[in-house]
């Protein structure tokens, strides 16, 4: 059985837990979809849709709430319970948490961040980006059952998932959690300062990466900005530099964005970066690295020194 | 406080990479190397902890011997001492085999704190520094971008809790508090970065590296086949030319094709 662990909160579903629910369906043999904490009922109503064996909500008061230790404690003890082949998660934040020490409590492989799954016979090879996926590499995970396998946001389509005939039956799992054992205390999610620009809006964005090397030659990005009639946005290190504010920058911890036209400059295409940009309808991408992985994804590339290509475009725009 | 802080060593972003024979992982015998981002950031926090509350900085690097190159840099940024688990295997090892390296070279140093960065640059595991929690039974939290540690009143002998900003998804963050010792797992962008001064250079040559050989570990629990260049999922069209040819093309095509001008 392939064991999914549905990430939801307060009932509401995070959707890359169907984009699981079809690579465990790919995987092949049955597949099972487990739900934890406060609106767990809710989230696995909606799961039951999929076509998989049964839904498990595992009742465990400790964890309505998430917290690393609390997590571990539960899956540890369904793990033990239901004795899966394998366990698939999606590689959400979360699942950053707690997977790593839930797989060396159990003192199993952890594969993470996989973008394929290649299958021969019963033997399976997981695709993960290594070098900020600048390579793949195709890795087995060794060593007993149950190999815990955490899969990139985007790799698979959630839409992908099959949908069953009928629903698919559910059971309540009861999992001992001494809540004395848990000792990270969280507190209630928050967004920093009300954002100030929204880029989900915008039409046109001329984005900047760490190519762009100094924060006095932002100027040059921004004055193609002005021209292509763009806001400016950027990747993390940018931000991180305080070269531009938190607000504008792109990506899975920054702002999700799908303007008609994105110009990436100097930016490599990290996958946090991408996720963020990757619904643009129209991508370019200037960078002096041919094998940059931003080229995987733009309609137009040039490959070349933004510092001589920017002032190009600008005196063309002006003509 | 005593403060560990795991640091690798990885190729710069700027190396072409270049796969081995066996294409199983990089040929990096020509490489240029560098510490690991969140690393660094993980570094700065600790010695920014030292300087508010005393103690100690230790980095602890596991690697081949040119991981020297990395403590030396992190010794002249203000760490006290350093540890090196040596062992040319430990380059590409995974993140288990990492982790009990680490735990075994620092279990009997009872540190208070143990940071680490978030992921690395190169394996990408972003396990090593939970899995180590877990080894070292410390209570952990990951991509923090904030630490606050208050002086326990009572006890007069350093902070006992932290109190940490953990980044979530699209802008949305949560605290957390948890008791000491612990492990965190650091955000690039956590601090602004101090370089090493001259000074600090001359100090780091003082300072003393402990050099530990790792115990055989337990088996590996995943393999590299091999590795290759991604495929390109979309059609993308590569405009050549002198710059300004190929900005003449580029915005030709926006308006003409693509009309988003
Ligand atoms: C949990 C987590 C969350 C993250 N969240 C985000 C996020 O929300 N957003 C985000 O962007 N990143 C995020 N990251 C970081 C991400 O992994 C990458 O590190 C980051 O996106 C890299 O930014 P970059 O492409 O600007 O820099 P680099 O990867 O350093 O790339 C710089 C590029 O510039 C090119 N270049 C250099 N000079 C020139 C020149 N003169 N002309 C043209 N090209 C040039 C280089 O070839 C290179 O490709 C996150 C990471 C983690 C682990
Ligand atoms: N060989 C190593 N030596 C020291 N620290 C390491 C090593 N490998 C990983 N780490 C630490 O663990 C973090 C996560 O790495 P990883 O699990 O490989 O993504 C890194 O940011 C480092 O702080």
């Amino acid at each position: 059985m392939v064991l999914v662990i549905a990430e939801q909160r307060g009932g509401k579903l995070n959707r890359a837990t169907w984009e699981t629910v079809a690579a465990a369906q790919q995987a092949g043999g049955p597949v099972a979809i487990a739900v934890l904490g406060a609106g767990a009922d809710a989230a696995a109503a909606e799961l039951a849709a999929a076509d998989v064996a049964e839904v498990i909500v595992v009742e465990a008061p400790a964890v309505a709430e998430y917290t690393a230790d609390g997590y571990v404690l539960a899956l540890a003890a369904l793990a033990a319970q239901e004795q899966p082949a394998l366990v698939f998660l999606a590689h959400t934040y979360q699942t950053r948490d707690f997977a790593p020490a839930l797989a060396a409590r159990l003192g199993r492989a952890l594969v993470t961040d996989v973008t394929a799954v290649k299958k021969t016979g019963d033997r399976l090879v997981y695709v993960r980006p290594v070098f900020q996926g600048k390579l793949n590499a195709d890795v087995e995970a060794t060593g007993p059952a149950p190999h815990l396998v955490t899969f990139q946001i985007g790799a698979f389509r959630a839409d992908a998932a099959a949908r069953g005939s009928s629903s698919a039956p559910s059971r309540t799992v009861a999992v001992p959690v001494d809540a004395g054992a848990i000792r990270q205390k969280a507190e209630a999610p928050f967004q920093e300062a009300r954002q100030a620009v929204d880029l989900s809006q915008a039409e046109r964005i001329v984005s900047v990466g760490r190519g762009i090397k100094a924060q006095e030659h932002l100027k040059i990005a921004e004055e193609l900005a002005r021209a292509l009639g763009a806001e400016i946005a950027a990747s993390r290190p940018i931000c991180d530099a305080g070269w531009l504010p938190m607000d504008r920058q792109i990506g899975s911890s920054g702002q999700t964005v799908a303007p008609k036209l994105y110009v990436a400059l100097g930016i490599s295409g990290a996958i946090q970066h991408l996720v963020g940009m990757k619904g643009s309808r129209t991508i370019v991408a200037i960078n002096k690295d041919p094998e940059a992985p931003i080229f995987e994804l733009a309609d137009f590339g040039i490959v070349g020194d933004l510092f001589e290509i920017v002032p190009a475009m600008i005196a063309e725009l002006k003509k | 406080m005593k403060i560990a802080v795991c640091i690798k060593q990885v190729v710069t972003r700027e190396w072409q990479l270049r796969v081995n024979d066996a294409k199983t992982w990089i040929r990096d015998q020509d490489a240029s190397f560098e510490l690991n981002e969140p690393d660094a950031y993980a570094l700065e926090e600790a010695l920014r902890l030292k300087e508010q509350h005393t103690g100690e900085v230790v980095v602890v690097s596991a690697g081949p011997a040119r991981a020297a190159q990395v403590i030396r840099e992190a010794l002249a940024r203000g760490a006290d001492r350093a540890i090196h688990v040596e062992a040319d295997a430990l380059a590409a090892a995974d993140a288990v085999t990492v982790a009990d390296a680490i735990a075994s070279a620092i279990r009997d140093e009872r540190f208070d704190l143990v940071l680490t960065g978030l992921q690395s640059d190169d394996q990408g595991f972003g396990q090593v520094g939970v899995v180590l929690a877990e080894k070292l039974g410390m209570p952990h939290a990951t991509i923090i971008m904030e630490v606050q540690a208050a002086e326990s009143p009572s006890s007069g002998s350093g902070p006992a809790a932290l109190r940490v900003k953990r980044e979530l998804e699209g802008g949305w963050f949560q605290w957390i508090s948890l008791p000491l010792p612990a492990l965190l797992t650091i955000q690039s962008g956590i601090n602004q970065l101090r370089y090493a001064t001259l000074k600090g250079i001359m100090a780091a040559k003082k300072k003393e590296i402990r050099k530990v050989t790792p115990s055989p570990s337990a088996e590996p629990t995943q393999r590299i086949l091999n590795v290759h260049f991604p495929e390109k999922a979309k059609k993308t069209q590569m405009i050549v030319g002198s710059p300004a040819e190929a900005a003449r093309d580029l915005i030709k095509r926006l308006r003409e094709d693509a009309r988003v001008l």
